[in-house]
């Protein structure tokens, strides 16, 4: 991505450059030729209705070009794979909290593999944070209230900034981390220790706590939507909407589930707002996710914790 | 006229006509009311250049060891709420467009001058608030406001800032209204539209602006206050508000509002490069109507402030394609400029090098405005330095040089004196090396990922140099702005008197003495000429100076 941000940046540059380079070559070129000599008078001219044209409508095209590129690089920006591995992150005054599919927590660190798309599913605990890491050219706002997403792909081991980018407060400049990039075989020993189990066994076992299964049963008998394979799917509204089930949706069904309610259900589900905390809400968020077998890689499948356990291990082999 | 020392019997003029601070605190005559402005920004602007220069000088070490933390955070915000509100905006409109846009058209004064001493008593208020919050406490959420930040988490004085800035908005608001009027109605007989002088085509397109763009800032701080005070769920999502709206409002009069600030400062370029090349202004209609161009589509680009804020991707591609829109008229200014200059006859006086300094720090910071719209390249320098030093070389490097040039250019005119032209010229080259060296660096900065607003930037010790260079800049541009305040005051004692037409210039200002009599003409002129008409002033006699009737 950074390679992408950096072409676009030097073609800038050239165009922006060589703008500069014509307007100030002819601001010197005639403020020296056309300097005041004693005797000779000013030409009157009136303008040029086709010079005006040209120099409307060749920049307007330059700036489409632009407009254009820099276009499809945010799309790229914006749109994550889908077999990213997804790390939770919530930001709060003043600290960055990252939490693997996984179940590695970390603090104002985050280490990934190199070569691997990772996706930050993000949120903030109290006001504007921005996820920034300069060196892979992200970043994104996080909002209170709401998941907004970003990735990246490291591309060489090495410890990035991390930084906050939005003003959030007194130590807003004390925000500051570090993105660690391993390769695959220190990554593994990292990851082996000090796992608390995956994100989405948390989740399964705060949705337990809470008594969500109560209603949100296996079959279609409970008083809740039935959540097997709802994640990534349509889903029809009480209002005649249809929507597709992503991270927001399902935050928003936890916090405000009078909000956007599935069509057929009645509105007798209580509101978590304050009673189970980000960590939580992204546990449950993981673990409803999980429940999903659409999405075949990664996060997706950490509902089988072995087979991913399976597949990182033999990842590690091969770099051995 | 070359007598040295002040005249004993002087015409009359606005400025020896009444005496005695009522003359001055009752006036209703349009030039003593920009003159009243004119100490009052001044006033603003050395606070607000006191705050940059502690921000400044925090930055040149990575440790956080001048000021403290919280105290770095109120000195970022009152500088921005400083400049912004109380110098910027008011800056050419209420100063050099309350002088001038009356005398421009031909009329004795604006359409309605109570209001526009109350326009004045308003800013005067919203000013004396704005420094009572400062000097008991201040506020630490950059001028930006940011809820839920602004108004649920920090404790400082949100209310009394968002009501200082309230009240000045009405100021703004009274004068662009007074200038919408004037130039409707109140233009001299043969006055028409294709005649006025660039000038005033660039107030009335900010007079629009200011109409409409700031009743929506107003209706914002009323919100941040409800929700502060009364805890109306508006903008926090805690009580179900959205924090986006708040950026959205925010940013609907605050695009705009850098419009405000850099139009007027071209027409006032406008007319310098016109003067000081002794030619009519290229193109002179599609200067005009890219200033109306630039005021509508001005309106239609604010969420480019939103890329990364979380708003949907295409959204931000329509905003973006906006955004370069809007960029095409400025374009047509610039080269319209550049052409004018060809084939005239180029004199360097101050106003002149001043409008050089504009064109060239323009440029540039136009340029990297196409960075900041592209959209893949905005999410990696949004909220980076790239962005300070991107709307610094616009509203100083743009507004802030035109606002001197112009402050030159009719100082003979204000003031009846002149002012030492060495001097003069040293002090808008100092300005220039010394804009540059703090700004550029930024640039750079930005790009390697420096964020803005960071008190302590220990954890990446990699930028210092540039900070350092930045800084050096800082003192070198204080200078430079110090030395026009000096020598404008020394020249309002010991200046010799200015004739009434000092640089030979086309306008209707230039037709009557100086200073103007309160009334401003003897006769009320007969307009039978177009703007710039620079061959009839340079045909007959070159040193030929039209005199009051």
């Amino acid at each position: 991505m950074a390679g992408r941000v950096d072409a676009l940046y030097i073609f800038l540059l050239i165009v922006c450059g060589m703008m500069t380079l014509l307007i100030f070559v002819c601001l010197i070129y005639f403020a020296a030729r056309y300097r005041y000599r004693p005797g000779v008078r000013a030409e009157q001219i009136e303008g040029s209705t086709p010079l005006e044209i040209v120099w409307s409508t060749i920049p307007f095209l330059v700036f489409m070009v632009i407009f254009g590129w820099g276009a499809v690089v945010y799309f790229q920006e914006r749109t994550p794979p889908r077999d990213a591995t997804e790390v939770y992150v919530v930001a709060k005054q003043w600290m960055w909290k990252l939490e693997h599919a996984e179940g590695q927590r970390e603090i104002n660190e985050l280490h990934v593999p190199v070569g691997q798309d990772v996706k930050m599913i993000m949120t903030s605990q109290d006001v504007i944070h921005s996820f920034f890491v300069p060196a892979f050219r992200i970043k994104q706002d996080v909002l209170p209230g709401r998941y907004t997403v970003a990735w990246f792909r490291a591309t060489k081991p090495g410890v990035y900034h991390l930084f906050c980018a939005e003003y959030c407060g007194t130590q807003h400049s004390g925000m500051v981390g570090d993105v660690v990039v391993m390769e695959p075989a220190q990554y593994e020993a990292w990851m082996n220790g000090g796992s608390t189990g995956p994100l989405s066994a948390t989740g399964e076992k705060v949705f337990a706590e809470l008594g969500c299964s109560t209603c949100h049963r296996a079959d279609a008998q409970g008083r809740g939507p039935n959540l097997q394979g709802v994640f990534g799917k349509p889903v029809q509204l009480e209002d005649g909407r249809t929507l597709v089930a992503d991270e927001n949706y399902i935050r928003e069904c936890i916090l405000d589930p009078g909000a956007k309610r599935v069509k057929g259900f009645q509105p007798i589900m209580p509101t978590f707002q304050g009673l189970v905390s980000e960590e939580q809400v992204n546990a449950l968020v993981a673990y409803i996710k999980s429940l999903s077998p659409a999405k075949p890689a990664a996060a997706g499948a950490d509902k089988t914790s072995a087979s991913t356990d399976a597949n990182r291990n033999s990842e590690g082999s091969q770099v051995e | 006229m070359a007598n040295p020392l002040p005249q004993p019997v002087e015409r009359e003029n606005y400025l020896n006509k009444e005496y005695g601070v009522w003359s001055w605190l009752l006036t209703t005559d349009h030039k003593r009311i920009a003159l009243l402005y004119l100490l009052s920004i001044t006033f603003f602007f050395f606070i607000g250049g006191f705050f940059a220069l502690l921000i400044r000088l925090e930055l040149l070490t990575p440790a956080g060891d001048l000021v403290q933390a919280d105290t770095y955070n109120k000195l970022f915000t009152m500088h921005g709420m400083v400049m912004v509100f109380f110098f910027l905006i008011p800056s050419i409109p209420a100063v050099l467009g309350n002088f001038l846009v009356p005398l421009m058209v031909g009329a004795k004064d604006l359409a309605f001058p109570r209001i526009n001493l109350l326009s004045w008593y308003l800013y005067i208020i919203g000013g004396v608030m704005m420094l009572h919050c400062m000097l008991t406490g201040g506020v630490d959420t950059g001028w930006t406001f940011y809820a839920p930040f602004s108004t649920a988490f920090t404790n400082t004085k949100i209310v009394e800032a968002g009501l200082a800035i309230f009240v000045a908005g009405f100021s703004s608001i009274l004068t662009g209204l007074n200038f919408v009027v004037t130039i409707h109605r109140m233009r001299a007989p043969g006055m028409t539209w294709s005649r006025l002088p660039l000038f005033i085509w660039a107030h009335y397109a900010t007079s629009i602006i200011q109409l409409l763009g700031t009743p929506v800032i107003a209706i914002t701080i009323v919100l941040v206050a409800a929700e502060r005070t009364l805890h109306l769920g508006i903008f926090d999502p805690k009580l179900g508000g959205d924090p986006l709206l708040f950026q959205h409002l925010f940013w609907f009069y605050s695009h705009p509002a850098v419009y405000i600030m850099i139009l007027p400062a071209m027409g006032v370029v406008t007319e310098i490069i016109a003067c000081f090349s002794r030619k009519r202004i290229f193109g002179y209609h599609f200067v005009a109507l890219s200033s109306i161009a630039i005021a509508v589509f001005g309106f239609l680009v604010w969420a480019h402030h939103m890329f990364v804020a979380g708003i949907s991707i295409y959204a931000a591609l329509v905003f973006s394609f906006l955004s370069y829109a809007v960029a095409v008229p400025s374009a047509i200014k610039v080269f319209n400029w550049t052409a004018t200059l060809y084939k005239g006859s180029i004199h360097y006086d101050a106003p002149m090098l001043y409008a050089f300094g504009f064109l060239g720090l323009f440029t540039i910071g136009g340029l990297t405005g196409l960075f900041l719209a592209a959209l893949g390249i905005d999410v990696h320098v949004t909220d980076t330095y790239f962005v300070v030093a991107h709307f610094h070389y616009i509203m100083v490097g743009g507004a802030v040089m035109g606002y001197l040039g112009g402050m030159h250019f009719w100082w003979p005119k204000i003031s009846g004196r002149l002012y030492p032209e060495g001097w003069a010229r040293l002090a808008a080259l100092i300005v220039f090396i010394g804009f540059n060296l703090t700004f550029f660096p930024q640039f750079i900065l930005g790009y390697m990922g420096m964020p803005r607003r960071y008190y302590d930037y220990s954890h990446m010790p990699e930028f210092q140099v540039l900070n350092v260079l930045s800084t050096a800049g800082a003192t070198v541009l204080g200078v430079g702005y110090l030395l026009p305040m000096i020598y404008f005051l020394w020249s309002m004692r010991y200046g010799k008197p200015a004739p009434d037409n000092p640089w030979n210039a086309a306008g209707l200002e230039w037709k009557t003495t100086s200073p103007p009599p309160t009334f401003n003409f003897e006769e009320e002129p007969v307009v039978t000429w177009e703007a710039y008409n620079y061959d009839e002033l340079d045909a007959p006699h070159p040193q030929e100076v039209p005199v009051a009737r």
